[in-house]
């Protein structure tokens, strides 16, 4: 009896196609009870039987091609969104949503009274205000090397999707956007957008506009910047239950004119 | 650029422009074709918050706060004795581009007192807008104010450069007008916004036959109009506002509460509250009229010439129309169901999806995040379960706001606090 209820763990190295490979397995072993873990949460235990899937890309373009039949490009955009919440358990909820979807005969991904989808749904909406928050809340400033430079720490893994708004819009300016939290950045070197690693100086303070690494006018402008969100403040409306709302006190850190 | 100097008249002619509530930076599609700087999706953003808890999305100021005329609702009027300052065309663009690319503003909204003329003082502001646009390469967001009583020909050339164009008209009736700003009359505010609106017209109808027709304020017109400084009824703070959507085709218009700024006996004296409570009924009939198919005389009309401050619009009309609920989550079409206090337009659409696949009841509603305190004693779903007493316009107010809580609460509250 004990092994037909052990639960099936899939574990997967953490991207976005490790995790439709374990799905074409589910698939395919046709499993039930199953669950999918990224390989870094997943833990041994006594009763769960553990196995770690290789990411497979020609698989999971098949899982791919399959939801693009059955999915608006509007659902799947909410599955991707929904995975790179990178949410404890998230998986658990993108295979029901996908189960569901599979098992439907017409397309049912805005179907929000099932549970998974609405969930998902949720999930990809939070997704989506991090990704524009950070549109909004990145700071630049100009480094020596002509380089416009931001540290983030956002609470979702937005990078990969806040790419293209970047690429467009600072066009003529070398950028290069660090997730400290994640450790990778974006870098735009005036052609084109690369992932990049990389070690920052022992004393850097990310905080800190230090005269050694920014440019000389950039200080300058954080003031001016300051001066001018400080004037534009109408003072007999004061309402800092808005404003908190608006820029959660998390995000302060690497806003100059909060700092 | 000597920047102590910049940052001295930053000061002062971001604080002159800041009664200016329009802060739009979204309705206008550049792409940014040429690798020049900015490129603008429709969508707007706003980068920061004031403490007031009000959007930093565009680069606000005032070319200069220099000013030949004397109304008595604004704080540059000629007679107030405050510090002038005046920018130079350069430094407006130099601070642009440069708050621009540190990701700090969606673009530019530049207004500005009136020095010399009104055409001295419009061909400034275009002056910029031009060079921004073609010496910088720029693609962000511009919002340039049409300055009354300016030449056609140069409403023309602004159009070309900037993406919204906007007259406040600010005192909503033409009695107040002459009271607090003698020196202005109510053409010079209507004719650079029909020329404006004219120009949209006549480049769309071009666009459609010859591809390369350059865009003209693809943005729109906005306007805005002070509330509670001249004794004016919401009633005719919203007709004279559903004239201008009707007349001019106004994409938004903005009602500011007056915050008092002099001791002038016309006015709200210094330290009258703002009435914020009142300014956002308004907006709130602005979204239904806009959003939700109310015509303006079904919420305010000549008996009720006031918004109730205590219930928002929409359930203030409900109450005097219960003979029209309940509705049928399941049935009703889209119109009736945006009619139903509680029920948001995001609430609506997912409705519709929703009740696809399913008959609904009072746990999907309550799923999909529908404000069912309101909303239950004007529905009926799949469920047994609803309101089935006759209950009469003036309970039903009570028993909702019983259970519901106000941000607004002190503000509403009969008692008078001390603290």
């Amino acid at each position: 009896m004990l092994e037909v209820n052990a639960l099936q763990i899939l574990s997967y190295d953490g991207t976005f196609e490790g995790f439709l490979t374990c799905v074409f397995h589910v698939y395919e072993r046709r499993l039930t009870h199953v669950d999918i873990q990224p390989s870094h949460v997943a833990i041994d235990s006594l009763f769960d039987a553990r196995e770690e899937i290789i990411t497979d890309f020609e698989k999971s373009k098949r899982v791919w091609t399959g939801l693009k039949s059955k999915t608006s490009s509007n659902g799947r955009l909410r599955l991707m969104y929904a995975f790179l919440s990178e949410q404890a358990g998230i998986e658990r909820h993108l295979l029901e949503f996908i189960r569901y979807v599979f098992d439907s005969k017409s397309i049912v991904d805005d179907d929000y009274s099932h549970e998974a989808v609405l969930k998902v749904t949720q999930v990809a909406k939070s997704v989506g205000r991090e990704k524009h928050r950070m549109e909004a809340f990145v700071r630049f400033r100009l480094t020596k090397d002509d380089l416009y430079f931001a540290t983030i720490e956002p609470d979702f893994n937005v990078l990969p999707l806040i790419q293209k708004h970047f690429k467009s819009r600072y066009a003529d300016q070398k950028w290069l956007i660090y997730d400290l939290k994640r450790k990778y950045g974006i870098h735009y070197d005036l052609k084109n957008v690369e992932m990049v690693t990389m070690e920052l100086p022992a004393d850097f303070d990310p905080v800190n506009t230090s005269e050694d690494f920014f440019a000389e006018e950039e200080l300058k402008f954080q003031l001016l910047w300051q001066n001018y969100f400080k004037s534009t403040n109408i003072e007999s409306r004061k309402n800092m239950k808005l404003h908190v709302r608006h820029v959660p006190k998390r995000y302060w850190k690497y806003l100059s004119e909060k700092r | 650029m000597s920047f102590e100097r910049i940052k001295e008249k930053l000061e002062i002619l971001a604080d002159a422009a800041k009664y200016d509530v329009s802060c739009a930076s979204s309705g206008s599609t550049r792409k940014n074709t040429t690798k020049g700087l900015g490129n603008s999706t429709g969508m707007g953003i706003c980068h920061s918050y004031t403490e007031d808890g009000r959007c930093v999305s565009l680069l606000k100021i005032l070319l200069t706060n220099y000013c030949i005329f004397d109304c008595a609702y604004c704080v540059t009027r000629k007679s107030n004795d405050i510090k002038r300052a005046a920018f130079q065309v350069q430094e407006v663009v130099d601070l642009t581009i440069n708050f621009y690319r540190r990701n700090y503003i969606e673009g530019l909204f530049l207004s500005s007192g009136i020095f010399k003329s009104p055409d001295y003082t419009m061909e400034r502001l275009v002056a910029v807008a031009k060079k921004l646009r073609l010496e910088e390469n720029f693609h962000g967001y511009i919002h340039l104010k049409s300055i009354p009583g300016c030449s056609d020909e140069l409403m023309r050339e602004a159009g070309l450069y900037a993406d919204r164009l906007s007259v406040n008209i600010e005192i909503p009736t033409e009695t107040g007008l002459k009271l607090l700003a003698p020196d202005k009359k109510r053409e010079d505010f209507i004719k650079p916004m029909t020329k404006v609106k004219n120009e949209i017209i006549q480049y769309k109808s071009e666009k459609k036959l010859i591809k390369s027709t350059p865009k003209y304020a693809p943005a729109g017109q906005s306007s805005q109009m002070i509330i509670g400084a001249s004794g004016e009824s919401d009633q005719q703070i919203m007709w004279t506002a559903n004239y201008l959507y009707d007349k001019f085709d106004l994409r938004r218009v903005y009602y500011s509460g007056y915050i008092p700024i002099s001791y002038d006996d016309r006015l709200p004296h210094i330290g009258t509250a703002v009435p914020m409570l009142r300014e956002n009924r308004l907006y709130q009939t602005d979204w239904l009229m806009r959003f939700y198919g109310f015509k303006v005389n079904e919420i305010v009309n000549n008996e009720h010439p006031n918004l109730d401050l205590d219930v928002d619009p929409k359930l203030g009309w409900a109450l005097r129309n219960l003979q029209l609920f309940p509705v049928d989550v399941n049935t009703a079409d889209k119109l009736m169901l945006a009619r139903v206090p509680g029920l948001g337009m995001k609430s609506v659409h997912k409705i519709l999806h929703a009740r696809r696949y399913r008959r609904l009841n009072w746990e999907h509603l309550k799923r999909l995040g529908v404000a069912l305190n309101r909303a239950k004693y004007f529905l009926v779903c799949e469920s047994r379960d609803f309101e089935r007493r006759d209950l009469s316009a003036i309970q039903l107010k009570s028993l909702i706001l019983q259970n519901s809580t106000s941000k607004y609460q002190p503000l509403l509250s009969p008692q008078l606090s001390l603290f």
